[in-house]
């Protein structure tokens, strides 16, 4: 067991991994289960699955049967939800942190006692089939499937986590349970909890719910390894519309890299501070060299950047709204002479401190809320360890204008990366 | 943390009539700023659509002392942000930055509010980049619909029948002295509001806030009356297509009851019953959830300081919108119908009080509830009351409030999606 001040990390006797954070400054405390579960552990015919799975924990057990969980949360004045991912699928509850432990109860008993009634399962198809259309309204959605599909030919990171339309079309209650009975165990999930309440009462009140639920064997593992890219690859799409969008990704190290950081320097170079996180910062990028190179010459009307922490190697994203008088091919003729002098010459020392305090900002802010710290340390703790993200300031700080040269020359090449174009078919 | 009230938020009246409030917490190392001029959309002509909200947008283009990039550069550079918004009688402006860094973005808040220079090559880039948004908008189901729900809900001459981002027509007549004139004539301290949260101490922030604005010069727009809403007496429906789309979008609704109306919170927990509470209340459990109709639909109350609207909201299989419909209509006719049991009541009532901690949390938490406390004249001690105005509601103002307000056959209705198959 790591404890320190206010602070637990453990393990309980049935493997379930177990992180703990005092925080007083609000009268609030937030509870998460991580479970390493998403869609990359999916495959062709199941795609779409562990999303779903996450839907149908919503639709009852015995205790809580349909519709009274939420309602028993939103009655305490909390909010409830869950979120399916490439890597995980987590559920929380912030509440007033006298009553956090309704939470719990609802959590340890999810992870076992979901339904899957086979009436649910089937109205559920419907509403998991309009989120996809909902998707498919959205062009940057349909160039950006196509996008992923192309830089991946074998890691299922090429699939978006709604999944196929066929498969929700066909994937049956059977499959649904079965993917649940697989993942959905002590030893393959995470607890997390912070707020206002005391460490040591925290750990009893989950050993209490939680202990008791019984191991099982190790999840399978994912063997799929995305081979080396041995050539530039371009897709277009074209669909119904009026407006025309570039996404270029490259191939990117995994956080486990050294490299990681200096791609995130670059990054920031690029096209401004990102969120570090999949919900995005708050941060414009006007002074970032994509702005200036594609949206200030009216070339674009947007331009932003994206490398997300996964458990395998994913892409470091660019992507890019044409402006109405323009096409793909001329931001993309401007953003690949951007990117020409990123490797030619380093970027500057002012450009890293930037940064560097954009870093540090972002962390301040976010720790203003206990349901932030919580979705920190449990995100980090997917595919590293909650002190990546204790450490994330003290290692971009660590990085050198040379460092982010070297990246650039190794990433930022042709061969490394996928080109798509959406373009608009007149109506 | 406590509830903000009286003894921990200072309200302080500048001579040219602006209205500073600074609540401090020192638990964390930034510091928010919110606020609000009483210039909008309100104050600009209809074939205007579009000025107060690109007036706005182009502040931040350049000063007197600042250019574009430079504004940007020396934010950016600290991890700050600061923003302007034209809205329909408000144009909100806002910040957000470490405490060291106050100082700098206020400085900068002041020079793009008080010094703005609108220059000719950032007002048409601005220009461009909305003429892009409003070509993807036409392609957009749910801002689509939206548009077309405002369009039937309210008379022409009302303002809140016009896009606030205008329309391609409009934006592409408006000039640059358009701008300078919009400006010059309603932007000014008077009955501007600064609320100030964070890491700072309240005596130093205030003296930071009048070296500010303490010499802008207090003028604003002499408003007329809002035109008369009248009431919905017949179903208006428009229905957009959009090609190649697989989702529809629909926003069914009326004008509803301004902030100020005597039962505006009795809307609120109507509206909580009819589409908010658990997962999006009546309309969640029973449009999304027992038919699978939608991905969602839910409710939404905006109040405000007129007549803002009441919605539904949803999207939905294109071959469901007429069944999807029919359910939402059920819904409102049963919410007026019948009175909601009290422990439906009590659910509902228990959720709007004990979120408040929860909407409290962050700073910028607390300066939109302070903001909102001095837009409508609510009262220092407000927060602190909150829980007793809402607990005194009964089932009886819930359905009374809905007969007023709501109408399962006279309403607004937008639908946005793929051609009739």
């Amino acid at each position: 067991m790591n404890r320190t001040n206010g602070f637990i990390k453990t393990r309980l006797s049935n493997g379930m991994s177990v992180l703990i954070k005092e925080v007083h400054t609000a009268p609030v405390a937030s509870f998460w289960v991580w479970y390493r579960v998403g869609s990359r552990n999916e495959h062709t015919g199941i795609t779409g699955i562990s999303h779903w799975v996450e839907h149908m924990l919503f639709k009852g057990t015995n205790t809580f049967p349909k519709g009274t969980a939420e309602k028993a949360i939103a009655r305490e004045g909390g909010v409830f939800n869950g979120m399916t991912w490439y890597d995980f699928t987590t559920y929380f509850a912030t509440l007033p942190a006298a009553r956090i432990e309704l939470a719990l109860h609802i959590e340890s008993d999810r992870m076992v006692n979901a339904l899957f009634d086979p009436d649910e399962v089937a109205a559920e198809r419907n509403v998991i089939i309009s989120e996809r259309q909902g998707a498919e309204n959205d062009p940057e959605f349909l160039l950006s499937e196509e996008v992923m599909a192309g830089a991946f030919r074998v890691h299922t990171y090429g699939i978006d986590t709604i999944g196929h339309m066929c498969d929700l079309e066909t994937m049956t209650r059977d499959q649904l349970y079965a993917h649940y009975d697989t993942y959905y165990a002590p030893n393959n999930a995470l607890a997390v909890a912070v707020g206002d309440f005391k460490a040591d009462e925290m750990l009893q009140m989950i050993e209490r719910h939680f202990g008791a639920i019984a191991g099982k064997p190790d999840a399978p593992p994912v063997s799929a390894c995305e081979p080396q890219q041995k050539g530039e690859r371009r897709v277009i799409v074209e669909e119904q519309g009026n407006v025309a969008y570039l996404k270029v990704v490259f191939r990117a190290p995994t956080v486990h890299e050294p490299d990681f950081f200096a791609v995130t320097a670059l990054d920031a170079a690029l096209t401004g501070a990102s969120g570090m996180t999949f919900f995005g910062g708050g941060l414009t990028n006007k002074s970032s060299r994509l702005y200036k190179a594609l949206v200030e010459t009216e070339l674009a009307t947007s331009i932003s950047g994206t490398l997300i922490p996964t458990v395998d190697p994913f892409v470091y994203s660019l992507s890019a709204t044409v402006r109405g008088d323009h096409t793909p091919a001329e931001v993309e003729e401007a953003l690949e002479a951007e990117l020409t002098r990123v490797v030619e010459e380093p970027v500057t020392e002012q450009e890293l401190f930037k940064a560097i305090k954009q870093a540090k900002a972002q962390f301040a802010y976010s720790s203003e809320s206990v349901t932030g710290q919580a979705l920190w340390i449990g995100f980090s703790e997917i595919f590293a360890d909650y002190t990546w993200s204790e450490k994330y300031v003290e290692n971009l700080s660590a990085v050198t204008v040379d460092d982010v040269q070297r990246v650039a020359q190794k990433y930022l090449r042709r061969s490394n990366r996928t080109v798509g174009w959406y373009v608009p078919q007149g109506t | 943390m406590s509830i903000p009230g009286p003894e921990d938020i200072t309200r302080h009246e500048l001579p040219n009539r602006s209205v500073v409030l600074v609540r401090e917490n020192q638990n964390s190392p930034s510091v928010v700023i919110r606020g609000y001029l009483p210039v909008g959309a309100y104050d600009e002509q209809s074939e205007q659509a579009g000025l107060a909200a690109l007036t706005a947008s182009a502040l931040m283009r350049g000063t007197a002392n600042r250019a574009f990039e430079q504004i940007y550069e020396e934010l950016e550079s600290v991890g700050a942000s600061v923003g302007v918004s034209g809205g329909t009688h408000f144009t909100g402006f806002g910040t957000k930055s470490l405490v060291e860094d106050l100082p700098l973005v206020l400085d900068i808040l002041a020079d793009v509010l008080r010094h703005p220079v609108f220059p000719n090559d950032g007002v048409e880039k601005l220009r461009g980049q909305i003429l892009t948004d409003l070509e993807e908008r036409t392609h957009d189901t749910r801002r689509m619909a939206n548009l077309a729900f405002y369009e039937l809900a309210y008379p022409q001459e009302h303002p809140y029948s016009r896009s606030l981002t205008g329309y391609t027509e409009t934006i592409g007549e408006l000039s640059r002295e358009d701008l300078v004139d919009f400006y010059g004539r309603g932007y000014g301290a008077q009955e501007m509001v600064i609320i100030v949260v964070g890491a700072v101490e309240t005596a130093a922030a205030l003296a930071q806030i009048e070296a500010a604005f303490g010499d802008w010069a207090g003028h604003i727009y002499e408003r007329p009356p809002l035109p008369e809403v009248p009431r919905i007496t017949e179903v208006r429906e428009r229905t957009v297509v959009i090609p190649g789309k697989t989702q529809s979008d629909i926003v069914l609704g009326y004008p509803g009851p301004p902030r100020t109306a005597p039962d505006f919170l009795d809307a609120l927990v109507c509206n909580s019953i009819l589409g908010v509470f658990g997962l999006m209340g009546r309309l969640g459990d029973n449009v999304r959830d027992n038919q699978g109709l939608a991905y969602y639909s839910y409710s939404r109350l905006d109040g405000g300081p007129g007549p803002g609207p009441w919605r539904v909201i949803g999207g939905v299989n294109p071959t469901n919108v007429e069944p999807a419909l029919a359910s939402i209509r059920d819904e409102i006719r049963r919410i007026q119908e019948e009175l909601v049991s009290e422990d439906e009541l009590n659910d509902n009532k228990a959720f709007i009080t004990g979120s408040l901690p929860l909407r409290l949390e962050t700073n910028e938490g607390v300066a939109r509830s302070i903001l909102n406390i001095e837009r409508y004249n609510l009262g220092l001690d407000y927060l602190r009351r909150y829980a007793e105005l809402i607990k005194k509601i009964t089932a009886e103002q819930v359905r009374g409030v809905a007969n007023r307000w709501l109408d399962p056959d006279a309403y607004a209705l937008g639908i946005a999606g793929p051609p009739a198959s």
